[in-house]
């Protein structure tokens, strides 16, 4: 009621009721020096803390002087405003923070020995992640060979000929295994090997075989919903033609959807590149090069990071091992941002033409 | 008959060079025997999904079966009974995920009301692309970073949380020194699950009818109000599914508790910045699983089998909220 007795006589300027466009700013000026200056004698430079104090002086005074010209409504938006976009730099600062750690950290050890030398015979420093980043090729490439096939045929199964039950059926389960813990696909490839090659049996086949568990849910999405995008008008224009259904599948409907496909199958690589836990169990680790998946055990990436943390040795070795696992942890991340990368590229190449 | 109509051409000019479209005609014995494989082979795929899945249940069944009548001490010296050595486990997973559940749901809310309704346009994009990254970040790179950065740095906050509000079970502490806590484990995996729940809930805002928020701010509403009175009632039940299923991938994350908390299969306890922090089902896996055989082996098999039987439960229940939210959307 106040406010609208104060509201009504003054100017008829359009900009009457509403706070200058200079008033947030000078607000949050002040609040960062009020919070600096209530932080720093109690508590010393702490910039959490800073920006926490600074967060509650800003939305507070804006509230205040907000509700006093705009009226209550107009605050409550402002103070919306400001907790949603604070909300969204906090969760920027883990990922800036993850980077930022893992790059710094990581460049210690960034250097040619990393990518030449395996961990063979090495004590203390030296060495390198050869035997890792082979070993994750080697596996993740078995488990695209396995599971894009599966992926691709299961989503032309669900868009060109599933219908009833059975369909049913498999999307709710294909939605059951996007769910499974990594590490549950784990227990069961080393279940799965326990019974063909005996109890213990390790090698890179079976990180494969649980990374596809993993893997084949995300690439059947991803096609699922590429061929789901592809125009009926094309099919039914092959099909007036007198094109059998499967060639028209193969030669209209796959390569009008092919990007989005392959961007799905890059998403999909990238996120199971980085799984540790099914390797964990299915794979084992090994300081040596194995560059094959059918028999023994197997370096990755992952598990070469974990072990050398967890299992750092002694003395000047451990700072060493320390280095080494965030120079593994790097290499990963940069392959995941490649390959993020690589999806982007090919969207942007592959887009059939006319669309582009 | 249209078996005839793409035999005709070929046959009629057996000589002549086919134009490139006649490729795509067969004949009608193999265009059936092409259509009938093409059919088979992903029908066969589907099929396979379900018998992985059935697979999986399999094994996890098969190798869990000897746990059950086993020895209890040989999974820990001081369990009773099976149960006695479940329990504490499942305690500590489903614990560990609720805090993070907590911590992440309103931030992973908020971000994806950024994303879709206050960011400029062109940056939405990048943005989401942005949370994107952050869901790729491997497990073992979090791990890593919430023990040498997130650890440290958490300590005098934890320190300040048992001074204020020591009296809540939750941070009765001590605080330890490490700052290797339930909590710290509990914000990595919130961070993880961060982008799971932001993407899933910023594709639901951005489907809200156009005409729902217009109708709203032709009204005069502000846009909270917008938010509050279209998007928020819209987006309801995907939000509660995508909540769900950054339930399901917290119950399962392994390699960030892994490497925060030490191994504490039999410990129930509350306290989240303690020494003693209840330890979770997928984490005790990958720290016992490298140094056991035998028959502990087939008791980490039947807490895997626990655990999968809840995610299912889990990720069941938000596939069936999702489908509701989708037809009760056309």
């Amino acid at each position: 009621m106040s406010t609208t007795l104060q509201q009504q006589p003054t100017s008829l300027s359009l900009t009457h009721g509403q706070l200058s466009r200079r008033v947030p700013v000078a607000i949050a000026v002040g609040s960062v020096v009020a919070a600096l200056a209530l932080v720093l004698p109690v508590a010393g430079y702490n910039p959490a803390l800073i920006g926490l104090a600074g967060l509650v002086l800003f939305t507070g005074t804006t509230y205040a002087a907000s509700r006093r010209v705009e009226g209550r409504r107009r605050a409550v938006d402002r103070t919306v405003t400001t907790l949603v976009t604070s909300a969204f730099v906090l969760a920027v600062i883990p990922l800036v923070s993850v980077i930022w750690t893992v790059v710094t950290l990581g460049a210690e050890r960034f250097d040619a020995a990393f990518f030449t030398e395996t961990m063979r015979n090495v004590v203390g420093e030296g060495g390198g992640g050869l035997h890792a980043i082979t070993g994750t090729l080697v596996i993740t490439a078995l488990a695209g060979v396995i599971s894009v096939p599966v992926g691709i045929m299961v989503a032309i199964y669900l868009v060109e000929y599933g219908s009833g039950r059975l369909a049913r059926s498999i999307t709710l389960f294909v939605d059951v295994m996007t769910g499974i813990p990594s590490i549950v696909a784990g227990l069961f490839a080393a279940g799965l090997f326990a019974q063909l090659g005996g109890p213990g049996t390790k090698n890179g086949l079976a990180g494969a075989v649980a990374l596809s568990v993993l893997m084949v849910p995300i690439v059947v999405r991803a096609s699922e919903e590429m061929l789901r995008l592809v125009p009926n008008e094309l099919r039914e224009a092959a099909y007036g033609l007198g094109v059998p259904k499967w060639r028209t599948i193969t030669k209209v409907v796959l390569p009008t959807s092919i990007a989005g496909i392959l961007t799905g199958v890059t998403l999909s690589v990238a996120r199971v590149i980085g799984e540790t836990a099914p390797l964990l169990i299915a794979v084992g680790a090994t300081d040596s090069l194995n560059l094959n998946p059918f028999s023994d055990r197997m370096q990755t990436l992952p598990i070469f990071a974990y072990y050398s943390y967890q299992q750092p040795g002694f003395g000047a070795g451990i700072q060493a091992s320390y280095d080494r696992s965030w120079t593994a942890s790097l290499v990963l991340m940069l392959v995941v941002m490649i390959l993020f990368a690589l999806a982007r590229v090919l969207t942007n190449v592959l887009k059939p033409k006319g669309l582009r | 008959m249209t078996a005839d109509l793409s035999h005709g051409p070929a046959a009629a000019s057996p000589q002549e060079p086919r134009s490139p479209h006649e490729s795509l005609l067969q004949s009608g014995s193999a265009r059936k025997a092409g259509d009938r494989l093409f059919k088979g082979v992903s029908t066969g795929a589907g099929v396979v999904i379900l018998v992985v899945l059935a697979g999986v249940a399999f094994f996890l069944f098969k190798e869990s079966l000897p746990a059950f009548a086993a020895d209890p001490t040989v999974f820990r010296a001081d369990a009773t009974s099976f149960l006695d050595y479940v329990w504490p486990l499942v305690f500590g997973t489903v614990y560990a995920a609720i805090l993070a559940l907590l911590m992440a749901t309103p931030l992973a809310i908020a971000v994806a009301l950024f994303i879709s309704h206050y960011a400029p346009r062109r940056l939405a994009t990048s943005l989401g692309y942005l949370t994107d990254i952050l869901a790729a970040v491997p497990s073992v790179v979090f791990g890593l970073w919430g023990l040498f950065v997130v650890a440290p740095l958490m300590v005098p906050a934890m320190r300040g949380l048992e001074a204020g509000a020591g009296f809540l079970p939750l941070f009765a502490g001590p605080t330890l020194a490490s700052g290797r806590t339930l909590l710290v484990a509990a914000m990595v995996l919130a961070v993880m699950i961060l982008p799971i729940i932001t993407a899933i809930s910023r594709e639901i805002f951005l489907q809200t009818p156009r005409l729902h928020e217009e109708a709203a701010l032709a009204l005069g509403a502000t846009r909270w109000e917008v938010i509050k009175t279209a998007v928020l009632p819209y987006g309801r039940s995907g939000m509660i599914s995508a909540t769900m299923l950054g339930l399901g991938r917290a119950l399962g994350e392994t390699m960030a508790i892994a490497l925060i908390l030490s191994p504490a299969p039999g410990v129930v306890s509350l306290n989240t910045i303690g020494a003693q922090n209840s330890q979770a089902i997928a984490p005790n896996i990958a720290l016992v699983f490298p140094e056991s055989s035998g028959l502990a082996i087939n008791g980490l098999f039947a807490t895997g089998l626990v655990l999968f039987a809840i995610t299912f439960v889990v990720n069941y229940g938000a596939r069936r909220i999702a489908a509701r939210q989708l037809s009760g959307a056309s």
